[in-house]
């Protein structure tokens, strides 16, 4: 079973995280940081497998952001990156061609899409069109329910 | 700014940006505190906040939480959202749940309410919501709350698909948190029928679960073994077509393949039905087979997708561990990894390998690549890589090779990184004296590994190479000889120094002959390395030099000037002054037979499995170095889970239990004259290593009756018989263990350990002797128990026993008769000198100790008769008025003290009761006299 994922950006800012195993903020913040420069050091032809603690790290490159993976040893890193692959497809048919900012100012989707593709850190839909579909219906709802604050808010918060 | 999709919370896309735009952290922060003040007060006021504004204060606090900072506010507002019928606020609320909410929250009442309402919805998309959160909390409150519903939801018909999948999923968390909460009988079977269900994504998802259950109950969940063959089955004979979505870059369901062939590895190949066997192996050839198939695409994902089914295959494979024809197959296809482009396969090449190598069947297949590795562990860009060439070597080595292994890994030691030289170091260690057959090529080796690694050659290493050369005459002049080739380096490494310090002060006397070796320039040469080194190596080269004055009588008044010039303030370390001055003296007083005695050559160490072997597993807990050629496993019907799992402790107190744990500070044990000579002796087994796990049951039972006899049989099962057979003498014991091994099939990685508190070792000594790693089939074989009682102590030590009957991992947990009693001696008086005493003792409360207790069993005077005497004291007859109580008398022997103790047991026999009375000069004894008899009746 998957731990925990990360996505963090190049300069080392945390963009998302997601835990499947429960553990302190203090600790979720040390292995946080703890990988975070571990990854940040490796050469782009290294390999994108990592032994730690007593877990496998899996982590991958996508332009500025990195992903990355902590899985068990009875996990397949290969099939680890294809469910990064799969994730990062997921928010680039969402957002159009996502990027960084996207995920900034919408990490509440982002979180949306990987709780219809991952549940309790075990794949749950590989079907890129079934998860897709997931997450137009929820859309859906929200604009049925009339975003009735829309015009009440004005950055004034 | 970006778009902002759905409904977007204006309000916190400015936030964002503000915080993007600050300058530095201070900005930022002052920003985000102001932002925590306004939500504060906005969450405080007397305005009360419609859906929308709360969902969005939430959201920033969301916000501020990812960015790092501590939010202690905001979790009400958040429950409440849950509650909200707008799926939008619904759904911020259990965000922010599951990303903020510990499991022990207070509010997690109020949020198992919410739930319970979600999951009533007949909504399906609010169900899920429900569902995700329960899988990503998972406590064990959730588990009672809701261990009835899920089940329903996941197996009845009506269910829809996306529930099913949530369903199965939420389930496993919940199954993770409290086992017990998978409901047994019908809904096994209906739970394993998933595996057959028209969905994928449910089969996916179910695939986990029954996973997970396979491993708690494999024979319960056995059938899943059939239906996960066809189902396989029908996924690898798929055209990429066929399976549309679920078809990832043409390999058809490469993550269901992955988890039927991982779910597969809980068990032995299939023999009971041939058929499905057959099926097995068909698809495992099939996967084999594509894998040489030119790719359908050259994107990446194709590749990995389809690889990471080979190598799921090739696992399963291994773990099967019965066809040689797959087993040669699946090390051609790793073979032609090795030199792929792509450094992750590389890499999963030499790990996937690391087990081939240990297949008696693809062994010799894996050694074919031997030349590849090399080249891998020397060129490889990617120290992650270059590591796992070394554990693919250290696996792959045999009598064979080792040679040439060994040497190559020391070449390449010379450059290695400083991340894997350790752990380098221990197998080069281990190998070269595994396959040595020549014991001057293992000292070679080893001196090599000080000469070029000299930082990482840890204790147990140096130690083990003096523990061999003096068990064995044929290369101590060798040794001797090349240790004092070696300190001629003009820097030479301390852990040389010592070496060759220790091996000289044995054998220097095999070399004296030669001139350029005399004992002057032995000496001379050792001493220009004193000033360079610790304290610890100094004290360890005064005691050579002492053994120096037994072996080269001509060379004495020099060892004693040096012993003179450090037997005083010179010495800063009192330690060294101390030795010196006690070596000294020695030299002087002693006649030469006298020191002849003291200081004569090492008795050999008892042959026992490397302690450098433990400490590599120790470094390794989640990967077990192997370089074992396991015996094949005949494929015959085991209802049993696999090898993975030992059955009642956990896998890292294993790796510790194995551990013939160090003493970390080896000097510690200054305050004796030896010191450094006893460190050799000490280095195993006085400390005790793990902490009992819970789940290790003391067989106490028996053991009761152990606490008034010495002798008889401690443990059986069916595979082992452990009898005990012990003497005391003062305050010293000594036990003899028998194992008796009743199995027809060797036990093997027989390890005893002792588990005795360090607190509890400073009170009761405890020294065992280490027994062969092997008890072979019918054998029977002894250990000696050395017990020296300092303090009194409650409770009696045990041994955890740790061995492999057919390669599945064994524990037994048993007493040792070692209770406080045992070192009692009896002691006559008459009733004059008894009474008066008893009075006398009485004086005070804290040295009685009283229990009144109900009889266990029927009333049996006559009986108890011999369990008292058996206890160590004297039975005082006659003395008491009453002729059914018992009175005894005893002196418990302690090295600090000697504790006198009395006892009254007056027997009740119309209550059926007894009440003991203990008075002793020292309360905590009472206490636990009191304790060890009256569990007796």
């Amino acid at each position: 079973m998957m731990q925990f994922m990360l996505l963090f950006s190049r300069q080392g800012k945390l963009r998302l995280q997601k835990w499947y195993v429960a553990h302190p903020d203090k600790l979720k913040k040390k292995i946080t940081r703890e990988l975070i420069t571990t990854i940040l050091v490796r050469k782009p032809k290294m390999c994108s497998f990592l032994e730690w603690r007593d877990l496998k790290i899996v982590y991958k490159r996508y332009a500025s952001l990195y992903f990355c993976c902590a899985i068990e040893q009875d996990d397949n890193e290969l099939l680890t990156l294809e469910i990064v692959h799969r994730y990062v497809e997921l928010l680039d048919k969402y957002f159009g061609s996502v990027c960084e900012l996207d995920i900034i100012f919408n990490f509440e989707k982002a979180y949306f899409i990987l709780d219809e593709l991952l549940l309790g850190g075990e794949i749950q839909e590989t079907s890129k069109k079934i998860v897709l579909k997931a997450i137009a219906a929820q859309d859906l709802l929200q604009e049925e329910e009339t975003p009735q604050g829309f015009f009440d808010d004005h950055g004034l918060g | 700014m970006p778009a902002v999709r759905g409904d977007g919370m204006r309000g916190l896309a400015v936030f964002i940006s503000d915080i993007r735009n600050c300058k530095s952290k201070e900005a930022e922060i002052k920003r985000i505190n102001k932002e925590l003040a306004n939500i504060r007060s906005k969450f405080k006021g007397d305005k009360t906040l419609d859906g929308y504004q709360k969902k969005k204060y939430v959201c920033k606090l969301l916000f501020i939480f990812l960015l790092g900072h501590d939010i202690d506010f905001g979790h009400m507002e958040a429950v409440n959202l849950l509650s909200s019928n707008k799926y939008s606020e619904k759904q911020i609320g259990y965000l922010f749940i599951s990303v903020l909410v510990n499991t022990n929250s207070e509010l997690i009442k109020l949020i198992i309410q919410s739930i319970k309402n979600d999951l009533a919805s007949r909504n399906p998309i609010h169900v899920n919501l429900a569902l995700q959160c329960i899988a990503n909390i998972g406590s064990r409150e959730m588990a009672e709350a809701f261990g009835n519903d899920i089940p329903k939801l996941l197996v009845s018909g009506d269910t829809m698909d996306v529930v099913k999948q949530s369903a199965a999923l939420c389930l496993l968390r919940l199954f993770r948190t409290s086992q017990e909460i998978i409901p047994g009988g019908e809904w096994t079977s209906r739970i394993i029928h998933l595996l057959n269900d028209q969905h994928m994504g449910v089969v996916t998802a179910a695939t986990s679960l029954i996973d997970a259950l396979v491993k708690k109950n494999p024979e319960e969940y056995k059938g899943c073994v059939s239906l996960a063959v066809s189902r396989l089955s029908r996924i690898v004979t798929a055209s990429y077509t066929d399976l549309q979505d679920y078809t990832y870059y043409f390999v058809p369901a490469p993550w269901l393949s992955v988890k039927l062939l991982r779910l597969l590895q809980n068990y032995t190949p299939p023999a009971e039905d041939p058929g499905v066997r057959g099926r097995l192996n068909e698809c495992l050839e099939t996967i084999l087979n594509k894998a040489q198939e030119p790719p359908k695409s050259k994107k990446v994902q194709h590749s990995n997708a389809k690889n990471a089914v080979l190598f799921e295959a090739i696992s399963l494979i291994i773990h099967n561990d019965s066809e040689a024809n797959l087993l040669v197959r699946a090390c051609n296809q790793l073979g032609q990894f090795l030199s792929n482009r792509e450094t992750n396969l590389r890499y999963l090449a030499l790990e996937s390998m690391c087990h081939l190598a240990t297949s008696e069947f693809s062994h010799e297949a894996v050694k074919k690549h031997q030349e590849v590795v090399i080249l891998s562990m020397k060129m490889e860009k990617d120290v992650s890589v270059r590591q796992r060439a070394v554990d693919l070597l250290y696996a792959m080595c045999d009598k064979s090779n080792a040679e040439e292994i060994v040497q190559e890994m020391l070449n390449y030691l010379e450059t290695a990184d400083y991340s894997i030289r350790e752990e380098m170091v221990l197998k080069v260690a281990i190998l070269a004296e595994k396959y040595a057959t020549d014991y001057t090529w293992y000292v070679d080796v080893i001196l090599n590994l000080i000469r070029i690694a000299g930082d990482y050659v840890s204790e147990e290493v140096w130690y083990r190479v003096i523990q061999i050369v003096i068990n064995r005459d044929e290369v101590q002049g060798y040794a001797a000889k090349t240790v004092f080739e070696a300190l001629q380096a003009p820097a030479c490494h301390e852990n040389m120094v010592k070496v060759g310090g220790y091996i000289l002060g044995e054998f220097g006397n095999l070399i004296a002959g030669d001139q350029r070796s005399s004992p002057t320039v032995q000496f001379q040469l050792l001493h220009s390395k004193y000033h360079l080194c610790s304290p610890m190596t100094r004290a360890l080269l005064l005691s050579t030099y002492v053994k120096f004055i037994n072996l080269f009588p001509e060379i004495r008044t020099q060892v004693q000037e040096v012993f003179k010039q450090h037997s005083n303030l010179r010495s800063a370390d009192a330690e060294l002054q101390q030795r010196a001055s006690e070596y000294l003296q020695l030299s002087i007083i002693a006649s030469s037979d006298v020191l002849a005695t003291v200081l004569e050559e090492m008795p050999a160490f008892p042959e026992r499995e490397s302690s450098i072997l433990a400490v590599l597993k120790k470094k390794k807990p989640g990967r077990l170095p192997e370089n074992e050629i396991k015996e094949t496993k005949s494929p015959v019907v085991t209802n049993n889970h696999t090898n993975n799992e030992p059955q009642t402790i956990s896998s890292t107190s294993s790796a510790d239990l194995l551990g013939l744990s160090t003493p970390t500070q080896p000097s510690s044990s200054s305050n004796t004259g030896g010191g450094l000579l006893d460190v050799l002796g000490d280095v195993y087994g006085h400390k005790p290593s793990a902490p009992l796990t819970s789940t290790i049951q003391p067989n106490t039972s028996n053991f009761k009756k152990f606490v008034c006899k010495n002798n008889g049989v401690l443990f059986e099962n069916d595979l082992i018989q452990i009898g005990v057979k012990s003497e005391f003498r003062q305050n010293l014991g000594r036990l003899g263990l028998f194992y008796g091994n009743k199995t027809n099939v060797p036990l093997q990685s027989f390890v005893p350990n002792l588990l005795w508190s360090e607190e509890q070792s400073s009170k009761l000594i405890i020294q065992m002797k280490p027994v062969e790693p092997v008890l072979e089939a019918g054998a029977q074989r002894q250990q000696t128990i050395n017990a020296e009682c300092i303090d009194d102590y409650t409770d009696t030590p045990s041994i955890g026993l740790s061995f492999l009957y057919n390669n599945m991992p064994q524990k037994i947990t048993f007493k040792l008769p070692l209770t406080l009693n045992k070192f009692f001696e009896p002691t006559d008086m008459n009733a004059e000198s008894f009474f008066a005493r008893w009075k006398n003792l009485g004086s005070t409360n804290q040295q009685r100790s009283q229990k009144i207790f109900k009889a266990s069993g029927a009333m049996d005077l006559q009986a108890a008769k011999p369990k008292i005497i058996g206890f160590g004291m004297q039975l005082l007859e006659d003395i008491d008025p009453n002729p059914d109580n018992f009175v005894c008398a005893g002196i418990i022997h302690m090295r600090s003290q000697q504790v006198g103790c009395l006892l009254r047991l007056e027997p009740n026999k119309t209550a059926q009761m007894y009440r003991l009375t203990v008075r002793s000069s020292k309360e905590s004894v009472s206490v636990e006299i009191c304790n060890l008899l009256a569990d007796q009746f």
